[in-house]
């Protein structure tokens, strides 16, 4: 067993980490840092992500998309996290995590269809393995428990990632899904994204343990909390859990540096201080002056990731900016298998009245 | 099938294991279904045929098992589970609603749901608080459900035989008074949308179904003696609705009396009046009435008999559908 695994169901006190704020390497860190290449990739996947936010920012505020909940500040967890998923396992994501979805390979404009008012999941789940975002929080982790106690029925080797928040550790479902996957021992991955706040509810009003990381204990669930601000550890303890064969419990430390969604106020309740004190912990920043350091991050490369960015966020602006028509006869499609004869009158009754 | 009389429990049973044997990805699973056999039986001896594999309990959660057979028809299994008692369905409501239901029209298709939700409900056993409810309308209200309801150890046997093959969620309503009727079952396949026609009769359509249906039948009975014939319709399928059978019935009788167990304020039966008055109403000779039980939280067993429409009851409402005196006179006479 690897070195994290050995350790009890505890947590450590500290989050684990590889590289600390300044990049610079973490002397004796339990974790294996990922080889070069993967690196490397993490780098330009977190830039690339970290574009692509902004632009849908921006597209929210041009009336393009219905809202946004920005993970700006989080790309460590949301692009480590999906980097270490194997083909074949399964992501199951909260209405934060669309950078994970396109990390994932989602079509960006598929990833952003809920939030454009238009249909809820815009992409095939099955042909990505992700599952339909979820907004009601935490039902997501009992359907990724469930998922993966079934590919353990099935024999077959997938494993799965449920990714959920802070404020989503108080619902219900949280606890329930833990205990199931506990009993199951199923091979599902919990990422809790401790952002700081539900909303506007701190930590301090959310949780009474000494972690999040805690809530596994109880379950038999073995728990670990990492910075979520450091990639290379978020990818390292994630892919180690995902390989480990049955659950993991991991609480990443990270924050939100914009608001909850476009429509929250967040100056009402954190200080400039605080977010200032987050910036100068900046995920991107990092992994960028370790990779710098270790001479595998040049200037060349680095205008190359930054010219891919800039042409996704070209073709996110151009796809979105596109009006697409639809077809009221849409709203009785896919109720059921087949429509109900309530629902062909009704589609009827629809039809008529825009001739 | 055999001829042999089988309880509507026996039957039920007899559905889940021929289901389980006919396709591999068939799970039972819930709360002492395993091993006991559930509280009411229906699940006895699936375990020890099965395996745990298949037939297992879970930890005492109902969203828990609501949201992982979720994920499990997800990744292609055919979950049927039990939610033992009526009221404690109510902790897995938010799974049942924003997702059982919406999963294929949230994804456009691509990903179907094929998972039975098994619910005994009603009262008339004694039952204590939580354990008597009738949820029918909470279920019927959503749409991406399929609810149904057996009268029937047959109804029992096909309806969840269908449920189970069904691509789309279906919420299995079992009148728990009512598993230890018996009954022969046929090979003759229910459909999941139809109602039927229990018992014909030319002067009134009793609409009922699930617990009720066996009241039904006794009121119908007791009626001739009034002079009354009585159509009794069973719906079966409360969602989706069939109107043309029970629209027929009605066109043929001209009066119409709904029944159910379930409060009667926003409940089914109003749908049901509704829908009847909307494309009968030319053909009634009166309103459409409903029996329901009270406006009350589920009373205590020992008021229970005072709540539940009984046949007395029902014959009252059928009286006071302003019979033409003349015609009952004929017909009597």
């Amino acid at each position: 067993m690897s070195p994290t695994r050995e350790r009890t169901l505890l947590p450590t006190d500290e989050p684990l980490s590889l590289l600390d704020k300044d990049g610079s390497p973490v002397a004796g860190s339990p974790l294996v840092m990922p080889d070069d290449d993967v690196l490397l990739e993490l780098h330009r996947r977190m830039v690339v992500g970290r574009r692509f936010d902004t632009q849908a920012t921006a597209l929210t505020r041009q009336g393009r998309l219905a809202v946004y909940p920005s993970s700006r500040g989080q790309e460590a967890c949301e692009v480590g996290s999906v980097l270490a998923l194997r083909p074949a396992d399964w992501l199951f994501p909260t209405y934060r995590d669309t950078v994970a979805l396109v990390t994932r390979g989602v079509d960006p404009a598929e990833a952003l269809t809920l939030l454009q008012g238009d249909w809820h999941s815009g992409y095939d789940p099955c042909a990505h393995r992700v599952g339909p975002q979820c907004t009601p929080l935490a039902t997501n982790t009992l359907h990724a428990v469930g998922f993966a106690h079934a590919a353990r029925l099935k024999g077959e080797d997938t494993s799965v990632l449920v990714l959920l928040g802070d404020g989503a550790t108080s619902e219900g479902d949280t606890h329930e899904a833990l205990n199931f996957a506990g009993v199951w021992r199923a091979p599902v991955v919990f990422l809790v994204q401790n952002n700081g706040y539900a909303i506007s509810v701190p930590m301090s009003k959310q949780n009474a343990a000494p972690s999040l990381a805690h809530k596994g204990i109880g379950y038999g669930v073995p728990s670990v909390l990492v910075d979520g601000n450091d990639v290379a550890a978020v990818y390292a303890v994630v892919r180690e859990a995902l390989e480990s064969g049955g659950p993991t419990l991991i609480e990443a430390r990270t924050y939100r540096i914009e608001a909850h969604t476009n429509a929250d106020d967040a100056t009402r309740y954190r200080t400039p201080d605080e977010v200032a004190a987050w910036l100068d912990r900046d995920p991107v920043d990092r992994i960028e002056a370790y990779l710098t350091s270790r001479g595998l991050l040049d200037a060349a490369r680095r205008s190359a990731v930054a010219a891919e960015a800039e042409e996704f966020a070209a073709r996110v602006r151009a796809e979105l900016n596109a009006d697409r028509p639809r077809d009221p006869a849409a709203l009785f499609e896919h109720v059921y298998a087949t429509p109900t004869a309530q629902l062909r009158e009704q589609a009827a009754a629809l039809a008529e009245e825009l001739a | 099938m055999s001829g042999v009389p089988v309880s509507m429990a026996g039957a039920l049973n007899r559905a889940l294991a021929d289901a389980l044997a006919d396709d591999p990805a068939v799970l039972v699973f819930g709360e002492d279904v395993g091993p006991l056999g559930g509280v009411f039986r229906v699940t006895d001896g699936l375990a020890a045929r099965f395996g745990e594999a298949r037939v297992f309990d879970t930890p005492l959660a109902e969203s828990g098992i609501v949201g992982t057979a979720i994920g499990m028809a997800m990744n292609g299994l055919r979950p049927v589970v039990e939610m033992q008692f009526d009221a404690f369905a109510y902790p897995a409501f938010e799974q049942i609603t924003s997702h059982l239901a919406k999963m294929r029209n949230r994804t456009r298709g691509r990903v179907s749901l094929p998972v039975v939700i098994r619910v005994p409900y009603g009262g008339g056993i004694g039952g204590v608080e939580h354990h008597c409810d009738s949820s029918e309308a909470y279920y019927a209200h959503t749409p991406g459900l399929t609810v149904v309801t057996p009268g029937t150890p047959d109804d029992a046997y096909h309806l969840l035989r269908a449920s189970i093959a069904s691509p789309d969620p279906v919420i299995f309503l079992e009148p728990k008074r009512r598993y230890w009727t018996k009954g022969e079952l046929s090979d003759v396949a229910v459909p999941m949308d139809r109602a039927v026609v229990r018992r014909p009769g030319a002067d009134v359509t009793l609409i009922a179904y699930g617990p009720l249906m066996a009241t039904a039948l006794e009121t119908a009975e007791a009626a001739v003696e009034e002079g009354w014939e009585v159509e009794v319709v069973d719906l079966r399928s409360l969602s989706p609705f069939d109107d043309a059978t029970v629209c027929a019935s009605v066109r043929r009788t001209g009066r119409a009396v709904v029944v159910h167990e379930a409060s009667g304020f926003g409940g089914y039966g109003a749908e049901v009046v509704a829908r009847v008055t909307e494309r009968c109403f030319h053909h009634l000779h009166a309103p459409v009435l409903r029996v329901t039980g009270f406006d009350v939280p589920y009373p205590p067993p020992k008021l229970e008999e005072h709540h539940l429409p009984g046949v007395d009851r029902i014959l009252d409402a059928i009286a006071r559908l302003q019979w033409d005196d003349e015609v009952v006179g004929c017909r009597g006479a």
